[in-house]
């Protein structure tokens, strides 16, 4: 928005018709690019603000995303974080001051951001995503993504593709489907997408895209360290386990408690002096033990800017977006010069998210389960010779293989479905015939 | 799929949302295990390895035990834990000999350097080939990947007193007065 829009002293009031000015230019008319179903119009601009989004993190993508929002005119966006503020996030996480520290970062981030754009409402959630049911990711129009965790990328992913209700979508209705925009940034390195669950490649099938975390050889550890970060993770790998420091909590280590940093710090810097190697800090060995990713602000903003300006088109269709058409990802480098490649990464048949939705499977509840596992056999769309099942819960019900695992499950086969099986639940069926594919079957009683 | 944009949103929402009340909440299987499970049940192991599961429905926790028939390792058996990550196959399991063994990739702790495990790890592999890469160990120690210097010293600079160390420490004897634990089959 150009600085001439907005009207000194009356930032942040939402009332100034100004603020909205340049943005409601593009949803009350069309241009060349706007898509044939949009309609420019004042329901247009109402709608927007209607729509439910929800941003996962509240980071240092996060701050960005919320801020992003809110000034593109979102109204209704919740927040979910488990974490809380640490004082070395304050440098990039400009909506925390020092006296934010210790709580948390969901909540500080809904009531800055609210208080800022006046007619927004942030709802935080300070808690894990996993703690939320499907009930909840329901009410959402789309979803943001603004993590660090590949774990946590492959949860909601798998969540939100097992939402998707397909005799829904076939008359018409999809509101079962939830776009997911997911940014992601190490360095002067970031990417953002755009997955429409089950309809486009998602994150399970992209899980190739992310760098594997750079790894040194044990022996290199054990036996010609180089560089610091050598030292640490030798002391982090090897000496630690080697004399179990801390015998109070069963020598576990916790990233977060100072004590055990300091005493992995101390060994890896004595390691250090050992080989001559300089340059061991308190805060290395922190950055080493805990992964951490370097933050560039200037790129969380490019990253996150994509995501929203994208999450807009989607809302709106004022314009073409990054997954509705042929392209679904767009990487971003600015680590030799500037590149950035937008690109269609295809879904994968055999994803075992996105490629087998669970299917639906009436069956007798009196069967056994070995007569269950024969009907497989005999299913034209599967036709599985040696199924191994277990339940949605892990609970191995039958393992062909190997041996050990065959010998403990074989008495479930004498036993009635019914008392397996919950009605309506899901069982994984894997077949070594099927070397890439698994089969998911959500299992219905007469 | 645009009209998930459309104005009529509104009462899809609420057909939506009488849908999900009335559905059932299930669990969903996790990449994670839906990948372990297919691992687990793909395996096809030699008849030196065995799988041993204490719990059946805990496919991330089990341990290998192999036993070489040929080589220098020859009558042993070896065990080794196995823990698998949520972040599987994007992080390789994690991998332990249980036992104190004299081998020049595998330290006094159990620690295991093994490409594979680590810095050439890639979620394409699968259980079978760490399995493979494992015995593969027993078959052709490496001395130039020391995790157990000593020992590897022992192989690069003396191969026949090495093969010696070897028989003596898995017959729970000591070498250079550090002691080992006994892993004959008999």
């Amino acid at each position: 928005m150009s600085p001439s829009a907005v009207v000194p002293g009356e930032l942040g009031s939402g009332a100034a018709p100004s603020r909205w000015s340049f943005r409601d230019k593009i949803l009350l008319s069309t241009g060349p690019f706007t898509h044939e179903m949009f309609e420019p119009s004042e329901e247009a601009v109402a709608a927007l603000g209607e729509m439910q989004i929800l941003v996962i993190g509240a980071g240092g993508l996060g701050c960005e995303i919320l801020k992003n929002l809110a000034l593109s005119g979102f109204k209704k966006i919740h927040v979910i974080d488990m974490d809380t503020i640490d004082v070395s996030n304050l440098n990039r996480q400009f909506l925390f001051r020092h006296s934010d520290v210790g709580k948390s970062k969901a909540e500080v981030a809904a009531k800055f951001v609210e208080k800022r754009v006046k007619g927004v409402s942030i709802t935080p959630h300070n808690c894990r995503i996993q703690d939320k049911d499907e009930d909840f990711y329901l009410q959402f129009n789309s979803i943001i993504c603004g993590l660090d965790s590949i774990e946590a990328r492959r949860w909601i992913n798998a969540t939100l593709v097992n939402m998707v209700d397909e005799e829904q979508l076939q008359e018409g209705i999809s509101d079962s489907l939830k776009p997911l925009i997911d940014g992601g940034t190490e360095g002067f390195k970031g990417q953002s997408r755009v997955i429409l669950p089950t309809m486009t490649s998602c994150i399970e099938c992209q899980l190739d895209m992310h760098a594997p975390r750079a790894a040194v050889p044990l022996c290199t550890l054990a036996t010609i360290p180089r560089q610091p970060e050598h030292c640490i993770e030798w002391a982090h790998i090897i000496a630690w386990d080697q004399e179990k420091p801390f015998p109070d909590v069963d020598n576990k280590l916790d990233n977060d408690d100072p004590e055990h940093i300091t005493w992995l710090y101390q060994k890896a810097l004595a390691r250090a002096q050992e080989f001559n190697i300089s340059g061991v800090t308190y805060s290395m060995t922190q950055g080493v033990v805990k992964n951490i990713i370097p933050a560039i602000a200037s790129t969380n903003a490019i990253i996150a800017a994509s995501c929203c300006n994208e999450a807009f088109k989607l809302a709106t269709t004022s314009n073409p977006s990054l997954g509705d058409g042929e392209n679904n990802y767009m990487m971003y480098s600015g680590n030799e010069g500037i590149y950035t490649y937008t690109f269609k990464h295809e879904q994968k048949e055999d994803c075992p998210v996105c490629g087998q939705k669970a299917k639906d499977l009436t069956v007798d509840p009196e069967w056994t389960l070995q007569e269950f596992i024969e009907s497989l056999a005999g299913r034209a769309d599967a036709q599985l010779k040696k199924p191994s099942v277990r339940t949605a819960e892990g609970k191995s019900l039958y393992m062909q293989s190997p041996e050990s695992l065959e010998l403990k499950t074989r008495p479930n086969l004498e036993k009635k479905l019914r008392d397996l099986v919950e009605n309506g639940h899901e069982l994984a069926v894997t077949d070594p015939a099927f070397a890439t594919v698994s089969f998911r079957f959500a299992i219905h009683y007469r | 799929m645009l009209k998930i944009w459309s104005m009529k949103q509104k009462q899809q929402q609420a057909a939506n949302a009488d849908a999900a009340a009335t559905g059932i909440k299930k669990k969903k299987v996790t990449a994670a295990q839906l990948r372990v499970q297919k691992d687990v049940s793909e395996l096809s192991l030699p008849s030196t390895m065995k799988t041993e599961f204490p719990d059946e429905d805990d496919l991330l926790n089990f341990t290998l035990t192999i036993e070489p028939d040929e080589g220098m390792y020859k009558g042993g058996r070896f065990h080794f834990k196995f823990e698998i990550s949520q972040d599987f196959p994007h992080q390789a399991p994690k991998v332990k000999c249980t036992q104190k063994i004299y081998h020049p990739n595998i330290d006094l702790e159990g620690n295991v350097c093994l490409n594979i495990l680590r810095e050439d790890w890639k979620p394409v592999l699968n259980l079978q080939s760490v399995m493979i890469g494992l015995q593969f160990l027993f078959l052709e120690p490496n001395a130039s990947d020391p995790l157990n210097k000593d020992a590897a010293e022992d192989l690069r600079s003396n191969r026949e007193g090495f093969k010696r160390n070897v028989r003596s420490a898995m017959g729970g004897g000591a070498v250079k007065s550090q002691s080992f634990d006994r892993v004959l089959k008999s």
